[in-house]
């Protein structure tokens, strides 16, 4: 191995690191006019009217576009595979707003503050609906419905509710395994809102090119879905859309939803000119999407050695105005986080509620930190109970090599799904290497008197793509000089996928990684892929290369046997070298140029790939904390992460994955949350409000990967995006607990619901 | 309102209106021709730090900054610092490092870091993780939990400290 397995440069990373015009907003094409979206005042209201005479008199306003110009065909905007598990609850331009900032109108002009300007001109008349921002109340009530709609393709209730989704799913009997268990412990626990928070915000450009082609240039993780949603609602064909992803400043599962390219789109047609749109972090913070806030009951079964008997997790969720992602980043707080400790009974249920909040969406971790934080504080609370040492009931219960996963098979992607066996794990190493970078049960004494010290830890494990649903294509064509440009639709986000997929395909061709071009996401140019979300890129697409790279590398055995006259069996691949035994050497770039101007063969491939599996990576995860239990405040001292994601195609970025998704799960833990009013306004959309790490909020990392070799995947690689996001806050929330005595059941834990719980406890 | 500053070494005349801050001028353009789109937008309150810019050798928010306020003064931006030999090595050193991933942040925190590297050659110390930390506390990152860039920025520091070594008084008199 020597591509796989090295921290090659990072294939963008000097052009960024210059600061070069690489990102959406970075080119300007001429002639282009600027977007600003109105946003309703009104949690929840009938938009009677709309005139904009005295906007459209304002001289630079070019355009506006409102519910009674634009045609309303249902879709969602979740940016899912088809045929999509969110419900088709949204058009372009509703007649209805359903949160604060729900799009009313739209409009283009030729400058920025001209746009802004024009906001204040259009005279909007609203019938002032009651808002239901509690989901528990939006649970209750069928008075007032949130969406009526004709057409409630994919609503749990048919629209006769205010119920986004339902699951119901068991394994064995959980109630029945109950009454035979030594002891039942039963607690319920809450999850924030949270915004991923990408520095880049959304930005799309738009225009018509020579052939009066729709182009998109946009900040996206999914171009080809993208595509075929925009067909869909702009009534045009697939091939007179081209969407095109530049470098994207982070996307984190935000990116994945289509926030803004249809109304660029839409004002692109209408004015024929190019549009641009760019969320301010206000918007951000309002119409982007957040993490689902859940409520979660967990119950559990168990005997008094420890062995768990039956689980039941009960989760109640706000999937907000529209139901993007609302079956399934709920399936997967399930499904992504019990598996953890298989047992004979397992209940899953899940409500999942429209109200009159901020959407929420896909965010890295997709509903799994929710769910591992349940069940993670969870079993730190049974060994409690039990009077039994936390690392030894997670030792005595967790899922091991050959474990099948039966909820796996009963969830999938909001369809019965198919059964996952662990046919790889390093989670055994993983807690082994973790406890002794932590120094598990060797507690520090605290820094300062007034301090009190804690250690906690929690286990998690996820998904590599989603099985059976998530492929992707990769297109390997060899030049003469021996280089090749790769062309896959897989998108690189600033996660280094071109880097790890160039990597992939130089180590099947028996290249240099130096000597591949990767071509990214461009429907026009490059095969499909489903795109950058559910941990799939390496693992899924990674896949796609393999199978690319190997099919040119079968070409040019046949070309080479031919020449030399000898058996493909005996064709050689290896540092830029062919040979067949020690007198039959060439380069591949000699071969190569024999291909091009003798055989006059193009040497090329198009694969695509798919896995019927999810090989789960896993990851052990360990604060160590000081508390002052005067103020309530937490310094997070230390934090160990041991994560098992197969192979690391590249070292370097595995553990930049994981360093950002700790600190990312860092905010959520301690101070991170979009605060929402009973009126359904934000109080907190700006970073200074709402507050993500800075670099002096981080604690000493250790970052530890526990390379295993997973059969499925390419070169034994699983994925790394998601799973070390899910740990951090309760291995943080378990490590208070060990600190001061008393539990967080919220997040984040902030210094003063840490003083009051103490102050409480006290009494 | 016409704006006479000197950026990037170069003197230049802009035309802004009134209340537009640096951050628009700089990187929309508008009337101006040149577009310095290293200057990233992302949060416009002086809270994200990806509009860095040298204002007389000071780094700013450029976002909250009136491009008035620049009249008569200096601004930098990275990309008149690319031939700088300190910006070339702390830019070799953030990509070894593998500081840089979806590198929306990396042309602030450059600034913040060359900064805070100028000032400590003049003095003649060498910024501890703690100072460099300190240094990068306006440049928020989502991507990378910062582990790796205050890597590279004490690498790029440990370096300028064993050219001091071996020259000793060069660069620690200037101020
Ligand atoms: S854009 Fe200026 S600090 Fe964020
Ligand atoms: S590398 Fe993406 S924000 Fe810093």
């Amino acid at each position: 191995m020597t591509e796989v397995g090295r921290n090659v440069t990072k294939i963008d990373a000097f052009k960024l690191a210059r600061g070069e015009p690489v990102f959406t907003d970075d080119v300007h094409p001429v002639g282009m006019l600027w977007a600003k979206v109105l946003g309703s005042p009104h949690a929840h209201a009938r938009i009677v009217s709309v005139d904009a005479t005295r906007a459209l008199a304002l001289p630079g306003v070019v355009d506006v576009a409102w519910h009674a110009q634009v045609k309303a065909i249902p879709h969602t905007r979740a940016g899912q595979s088809h045929p999509e598990p969110s419900p088709w609850d949204t058009v372009i331009m509703p007649e209805k707003a359903r949160f604060i900032g729900d799009r009313v109108a739209v409009v283009v002009a030729e400058d920025l503050a001209t746009a802004e300007k024009a906001l204040g001109l259009i005279d909007v008349q609203y019938e002032v609906l009651p808002a239901l921002t509690d989901m528990d109340e939006a649970h209750r009530r069928t008075d007032v419905l949130i969406h009526e709609v004709p057409d409630p393709r994919g609503i749990a209730e048919g629209g006769r509710s205010n119920v986004a989704a339902r699951i119901d799913k068991q394994v064995g009997d959980v109630d029945a395994a109950l009454k035979t268990c030594d002891h039942v412990v039963e607690r319920t626990y809450w999850l924030p809102r949270v915004q991923a928070s990408h520095i880049e915000p959304h930005v799309a450009i738009s225009w018509l090119d020579e052939d009066g082609r729709l182009v998109v240039r946009t900040s996206t993780q999914v171009p080809f879905h993208l595509r075929r949603i925009l067909a869909r609602i702009l009534e045009m064909k697939e091939a007179d859309i081209r969407v095109i992803k530049p470098r994207v400043g982070g996307g984190f599962g935000d990116k994945q939803e289509m926030v803004m390219e249809d109304l660029v789109a839409l004002m692109t047609l209408r004015t024929r000119r190019p549009v641009r749109l760019e969320f301010t972090r206000t918007e951000e913070l309002i119409c982007a999407r957040v993490r689902h806030p859940q409520r979660i009951v967990m119950t559990t079964g168990v005997m008094n050695d420890g062995t768990i008997i039956a689980n039941r997790m009960q989760v109640t969720a706000d999937t907000g105005a529209y139901g993007s992602h609302a079956l399934t980043v709920q399936g997967n707080t399930g499904q992504k986080v019990l598996p953890m400790y298989p047992c004979a009974n397992i209940h899953f249920q899940v409500t999942c509620l429209y109200t009159n909040n901020p959407i929420s969406g896909a965010f890295r971790g997709y509903g799994a930190p929710q769910g591992c934080f349940a069940l993670e504080c969870h079993i730190d609370e049974v060994a409690k109970v039990i009077g039994m040492d936390r690392l030894e009931l997670r030792r005595k219960n967790h899922i091991r090599l050959g474990d099948t996963d039966p909820l796996s098979a009963k969830l999938g992607e909001g369809k019965e799904g198919l059964v996952r066996v662990i046919r790889s794990t390093g989670l055994e190493k993983a807690i082994e290497l973790g406890c002794e970078a932590i120094g598990w049960g060797r507690k520090r004494p605290p820094s300062a008197p007034h301090l009190k010290r804690g250690l906690g830890m929690a286990l998690a494990m996820q998904g590599s793509g989603i099985a059976g649903v998530d492929w992707g294509a990769a297109t390997v064509k060899l030049n003469e000089d021996g280089s090749v440009n790769l062309a896959v639709g897989a998108t690189d986000i600033g996660q280094g996928s071109d880097t790890v997929l160039a990597q992939i395909c130089a180590q099947e061709l028996g290249i240099r990684y130096e000597d591949v071009r990767v071509l990214s996401s461009d429907t026009d140019l490059t095969p499909f892929d489903v795109g950058a979300y559910a941990s799939s890129t390496t693992y899924v697409s990674g896949g796609a290369v393999l199978k690319a790279a190997r099919l040119v590398r079968e070409q040019l055995a046949a070309m080479a046997a031919e020449r030399w006259k000898c058996a493909v069996e005996e064709v050689r691949f290896g540092a830029g070298l062919v040979n067949a035994g020690p007198d039959r050497t060439m380069t591949v770039a000699e071969l190569a140029s024999h291909a091009l101007y003798h055989v006059k063969v193009q040497p090329m491939a198009t694969a695509s790939h798919m896995s019927n599996e999810s090989p789960p990576p896993f990851a052990a995860q360990f604060a160590d904390v000081e508390v002052d239990p005067q103020t309530g405040e937490v310094f997070l001292r230390r934090f160990a992460s041991a994560v098992d994601l197969g192979t690391p195609i590249h070292p370097d970025l595995a553990e930049g994955q994981i360093e950002g998704a700790v600190a990312q799960a860092i905010g959520y833990a301690l101070f991170e949350e979009v605060i929402v009013d009973a009126g359904g306004r934000v109080r907190n959309p700006n970073f200074l409000d709402y507050k993500i790490a800075s670099a002096l909020d981080m604690p000493e990392m250790i970052t530890i990967l526990v390379p295993t070799q997973e059969p499925s995947g390419p070169f034994g690689a699983k994925a790394a995006g998601e799973v070390p996001i899910d740990g951090p806050a309760p291995a943080i929330v378990n490590a208070i607990c060990d600190a001061v005595g008393v539990r967080a059941y919220r997040i984040p834990v902030t210094p003063e619901r840490v003083w009051r719980q103490i102050k409480e406890a006290g009494e | 309102m016409k704006i006479d500053v000197r950026l990037n070494g170069r003197d230049t005349a802009w035309e802004a209106p009134a209340g537009a801050t640096l951050l628009a001028v700089l990187r929309d353009g508008g009337p101006n021709p040149a577009r310095m789109i290293s200057v990233k937008r992302g949060c416009e309150t002086g809270d994200c730090g990806a509009c860095t810019v040298l204002l007389d050798g000071q780094p700013v928010n450029s976002c909250v900054v009136a491009a008035g306020r620049a009249h008569g003064h200096e601004v930098t931006t990275l990309e008149g610092l690319a031939a700088d030999p300190l910006m070339i090595s702390l830019q070799k050193a953030l990509v070894d490092h593998a500081g840089v991933q979806c590198g929306y942040c990396s042309p602030g925190m450059l600034i913040s870091l060359y900064h805070l590297l100028r000032e400590c050659r003049a003095a003649g110390v060498r910024p501890d993780d703690h100072a460099i930390r300190e240094a990068l506390s306006g440049n928020l990152c989502r991507c990378t939990g910062y582990v790796k860039p205050v890597a590279a920025a004490a690498a790029v520091a440990a370096a300028l400290e064993a050219v001091q070594a071996a020259a000793p008084g060069k660069g620690t008199v200037a101020s």
